[in-house]
């Protein structure tokens, strides 16, 4: 018998996939090739040139200072998407650890650790943050590790899942039986099989460090002055929303992107994975 | 469902940036005219004008017990001392006619002025002074005119002369007296219906609304012309913007400049200034800054023109030492030039200093002043241009004062520094090297023995030239990079003139009228 695919189209072609890596791989050519060459200068001034509107020769116009709003939005994606990246980094290696640990041996390291975890997660984030930036001091690197730790709490309980539920699966038995030690089965046999949920876990973290930390830079305790941070350029963009419209539009525009392309990106291979 | 949302998401925002992008540059620049006296024409007696304010007055109106700087703005209109300020800093009698200082300097002898009457119709007399001096020395919530107040040793009157003896001298003594505003005694509703003797009385209070003033027509001085001003609160900036741009507001101060931009022409813009004295404070006890040629290559290297053009549309006053312009008597104009952009030199003097290959340093700025963030920004720009790497730390208000301000414990630092009181002693004490408030460690004995000198003097003209040669050396010494006095904007219909700005924060009404 023949058999019929009732996916919608769009699903099957996983157009998810391939919009989403679109849209990535350009943004990521636009950070890689701004990290070595932006047309203008990124901290050049210029009075003459202040709230230029958009043209050929500025793009996306020009800010306060009369700098070139594409070439910032491109060092300041660069700078967003490197503290995304090592926060994920930190929160999926970090979470990975603790989840696999207290998900495969349990017992009371489990429950003090998932506990210590809730507890984290109650906190609304940018408080935590703050608290943390008030007695250490705010910065680029502090805003990494502050919220990479903040993010492992919800890799670790993705991870902590998944390894109770594959641990009473047969194909562990039949490793244990073989003999194979408490590392090779959770690391060789247990871990490849969490990776379809690890996943998507990684691309929604990425899309919350890239907001996580446009609000922080958006507070002023992130990235500093004169640097460039997709966040840091939409609160100097807000004051002058009326005035210079396209300073916000643009800003917002490259988080929107660098957002979606991730988004589609990680629903694709989702999909991909679930056939 | 993820997905979905970020779909929404992005449609909105591409419908909120076409929504933008339609309504861009639909505005008219506001009519910006320097000169005060913008419309000649004959004065015209009389009228009513509503003046837009941004803090709300759900204060106590007892002049002694006000809390917020905007009560303060406002109540200068109903309220004056034995003495008052003036719009060019100096105090000229008020409720005293004259008054004179002993040459030790610790007797005041005020004459009463004849004829002063209260809002309520009564004579002010010796004994309403009394009453006023004693129950705000009880009472105030001002920390520095109680100290003040309690170095008084003896307050007597005779006839319609008060007699005030101090125990010891303090050259800003009569700045203090201006404060003590006269009220008559054994009356209990100051809180809620004041009463004093300015050029305005009061009529009614609603908070959250408006407060209600008229003309007072006894006053003892030059009358008002206006006959009825109303305070209407604006908390919203937003909301004050859309009253300004439906007419419905005739005077309105503290505007930004992109805020003065968007006016219609129905309005001049006024610029005052600020009146502070914003630097970028360097501590004199760290190195590379405590070598004095560092500092003058700093000094070299910032282009204060290029700061005023960037941050304020090219508005604001330079400055070269801690005086800001509107102390007329201590300001010496040629100070703000005397170190000229000149970025070689900058970098000879760096050379010089031992300092060829330049050096890094921090800026810490209190993150919720834009204006200074933003100067600071420039700085960094233009310090790089000479070899200096600066990279800026924005910290919470609050850490500033702890760690900055009381701690000392900073490179260099962009803020403003006003004055609590109309003397030069309160720009310039500051940096006396013993000084608690001495932020920036300036250590300078020549400094130190000028002040002193300065302090101890009675004559009006010496003291002013000392106070003159203390100023001098700041800016020879480079303590700090001087940049400016930020600009005040004022918006005011096109058929009232009058507006006068003051050194200090207030706002008076009584000269303001419409022209013909």
């Amino acid at each position: 018998m023949k058999k019929i695919n009732t996916e919608p189209l769009f699903k099957r072609q996983n157009y998810f996939l391939r919009i989403g890596a679109v849209i990535t791989v350009v943004m990521l050519l636009m950070i890689v090739v701004g990290y070595f060459w932006t047309p203008y200068s990124t901290t050049q001034m210029n009075a003459d040139l202040k709230f230029a509107g958009p043209s050929l020769a500025h793009p996306f116009g020009t800010d306060n200072f009369g700098r070139d709003i594409f070439s910032r939005v491109t060092e300041g994606a660069g700078t967003t998407f490197f503290i995304a990246v090592c926060v994920v980094l930190i929160g999926c290696i970090g979470g990975t650890i603790i989840g696999s640990l207290t998900g495969y041996f349990g017992g009371a390291a489990d429950t003090i650790l998932m506990h210590i975890c809730d507890a984290i997660t109650a906190f609304p984030s940018i408080l935590m943050a703050l608290v943390i930036i008030a007695a250490f001091g705010g910065g680029k690197y502090r805003i990494i590790l502050i919220l990479g730790i903040l993010f492992i709490p919800s890799f670790a309980r993705v991870v902590r899942g998944e390894f109770v539920r594959q641990k009473n699966l047969n194909y562990i038995y039949s490793a244990r039986l073989m003999g194979a030690g408490h590392f090779r089965i959770m690391f060789r046999h247990i871990l490849p099989n969490t990776i379809p949920v690890l996943l998507p876990a990684i691309s929604i973290g990425f899309n919350n460090a890239v907001l996580a930390e446009a609000s922080m830079s958006y507070l002023s305790i992130g990235v500093q002055p004169p640097d460039a941070s997709l966040g840091r350029m939409l609160s100097e963009a807000q004051v002058y929303l009326g005035k210079a419209p396209w300073y916000a539009i643009f800003t917002g525009l490259v988080i929107v992107l660098l957002i979606l392309g991730f988004s589609l990106l990680g629903e694709g291979l989702q999909q991909k994975n679930r056939r | 469902m993820f997905k979905k949302r970020m779909l929404t998401l992005f449609l909105l925002l591409t419908l909120v940036a076409l929504a933008l992008c339609a309504c861009g540059d639909s505005t008219q620049p506001g009519n910006q005219d320097d000169s005060e006296d913008h419309s000649s024409g004959e004065i015209v007696y009389g009228g009513e004008i509503v003046v837009g304010i941004a803090q709300d007055l759900e204060d106590s109106l007892d002049p002694y017990q006000m809390v917020a700087a905007g009560t303060r703005e406002v109540l200068f209109n109903l309220f004056e001392g034995l003495v008052k300020p003036n719009s060019a800093g100096d105090y000229v009698p008020a409720v005293a006619s004259d008054y004179s200082i002993s040459d030790d300097r610790l007797t005041y002898t005020f004459t009463l002025r004849d004829g002063v009457l209260f809002h309520n119709g009564e004579t002010v007399t010796a004994d309403d002074v009394l009453y006023s001096f004693e129950t705000c020395a009880s009472t105030t919530i001002d920390l520095s005119l109680q100290a003040a107040l309690d170095g008084i040793q003896d307050i007597s009157a005779e006839g319609n002369t008060v007699t005030i003896t101090l125990t010891e001298p303090n050259n800003d003594f009569i700045s203090y007296v201006a404060g003590v505003y006269i009220i008559p005694q054994d009356y209990a509703d100051q809180a809620t219906n004041p009463v004093g003797t300015g050029p305005f009385h009061f009529v009614s209070r609603s908070i959250q609304e408006e407060l209600v003033m008229e003309k007072f027509e006894d006053y003892w001085g030059q009358a008002a012309y206006l006959d009825k001003v109303t305070f209407k609160i604006y908390e919203d900036a937003n909301a004050k913007m859309s009253a300004l741009g439906a007419g419905a507001i005739d005077i309105t101060s503290h505007l930004t400049v992109d805020q003065a931009d968007v006016l219609s022409s129905e309005y001049t813009v006024l610029e005052g200034t600020m009146n502070l004295v914003q630097a970028l404070y360097l501590n004199n006890a760290v190195a590379p800054f405590d070598n004095v040629l560092v500092r003058q290559a700093m000094c070299y290297a910032v282009n204060v023109q290029e700061i005023l053009d960037l941050t304020a549309n090219g508005h604001g006053t330079k400055v070269g030492t801690s005086i800001y312009p509107a102390f007329t008597k201590y300001f010496d104009a040629t100070l703000s030039d005397y170190y000229t952009y000149d970025p070689d030199k900058a970098r000879d003097l760096l050379e010089e200093a031992g300092y060829g290959d330049g050096f890094s340093m921090t800026i810490t700025v209190p993150s919720n002043y834009t204006p200074h963030v933003n100067t600071a920004e420039v700085l960094v720009e233009q310090l790089a241009a000479v070899g200096i790497d600066a990279s800026i730390s924005t910290i919470e208000w609050d850490t500033w004062l702890n760690d900055v301000y009381n701690g000392r414990n900073f490179e260099s630092t962009v803020i403003g520094f006003d004055a609590a009181t109309l003397t030069a002693g309160a720009l310039l004490d500051r940096w006396v090297s013993t000084n608690g408030k001495n932020m920036i460690n300036f250590n300078n004995a020549d400094y130190d023995s000028l002040i002193a000198q300065a302090e101890t003097t009675t004559d009006d003209d010496a003291q002013t030239e000392l106070y003159k040669q203390a100023a001098r050396i700041l800016t020879e010494q480079a303590a700090n990079v001087y940049i400016q006095d930020m600009a005040d904007l004022v918006a005011i219909k096109n058929n009232l003139t009058g507006y006068q700005f003051y050194p200090l924060y207030v706002m008076d009404m009584s000269t303001v009228h419409y022209v013909q």
